[in-house]
């Protein structure tokens, strides 16, 4: 079995807000990230993929293939975007790096056919990233 | 659904790596340039990565705030700009990067309960690091 990351890069505004919770407490669970007017990252997306190595190409997966996926699924779809009022998943779900990096694994598995996704790692800063592996 | 958030932290401290049940000429064989008696440092990078469901109404694993807090005041400050030589914790085990790495995970692990302490990775320098997960396998 042979583990491949591809990585791609986006930017994206957002902001935390739970309607269920009062302003305080909006303010005291979130801090800043609560401003309504929303802020933005420079996101890093790193997918890892497994597989064997097919005998005759040498690949674990055909890496313009994965690219392709990962353009069309995510980074066409989140990048230069308000996460909050432009994706569809995050109108009721926070949009926190866990969810993000949740909703990136949600979009791909299922359009990817030749390799098993085995991770997705996302880099909200440098210091600070979330990885899921799609356990419930 | 279970997402595992690393934050990433830094220090700068100095140590020694002696063994006072080896001999002199032992330590220098062993040790080697670490071994130098004046000490020296290193400038610390500490990867914390703690685990669990996300909670349905933040979208959080735990609040970074209260991890921040967590690590600020029990490890950064522990050892920031110290000699971890003169420290309880390595009045006798020797202040390698693996044994800070699994005093670091130790701290966490019996201090910090708003999520599970998944592992702690630690870079001495920009070309070694350690990783220490309770004595678990290490999730890739």
């Amino acid at each position: 079995m042979v583990y491949l990351t591809r990585k791609a890069e986006f930017s994206a505004a957002h902001y935390y807000h739970n309607p269920e919770f009062s302003a305080e407490e909006n303010q005291r669970i979130f801090g800043k990230c609560s401003n309504l007017n929303g802020h933005g990252h420079n996101y890093t997306l790193e997918v890892t993929v497994k597989g064997e190595v097919d005998a005759r190409s040498g690949f674990v997966v055909d890496l313009k293939e994965l690219k392709d996926v990962m353009h069309r699924e995510v980074i066409d779809a989140m990048d230069h975007r308000f996460l909050n009022k432009e994706i569809a998943e995050f109108r009721d779900r926070i949009p926190t790096t866990e969810n993000i990096a949740i909703s990136i694994w949600n979009r791909l598995k299922p359009k990817l056919r030749v390799a098993q996704i085995h991770r997705v790692r996302l880099y909200e800063t440098p210091d600070l990233f979330v990885d899921y592996y799609g356990e419930a | 659904m279970k997402a595992y958030l690393t934050r990433r932290y830094r220090f700068s401290a100095s140590h020694r790596l002696h063994c006072h049940s080896m001999s002199e000429d032992e330590n220098r064989s062993v040790y080697g340039k670490c071994n130098n008696p004046h000490g020296h440092g290193h400038n610390y990078f500490l990867e914390v990565t703690v685990a669990g469901p996300v909670d349905p109404k933040t979208g959080m694993v735990c609040n970074l705030a209260d991890l921040d807090g967590f690590v600020n005041n029990k490890i950064v400050q522990r050892y920031d700009r110290e000699n971890l030589n003169t420290l309880a914790e390595f009045s006798t085990a020797v202040p390698t990067t693996e044994n800070l790495c699994i005093e670091v995970y130790n701290i966490l692990d019996s201090g910090f309960h708003y999520a599970k302490v998944e592992k702690v990775r630690m870079e001495e320098t920009m070309l070694n690091s350690f990783e220490y997960a309770g004595g678990r396998e290490v999730r890739r």
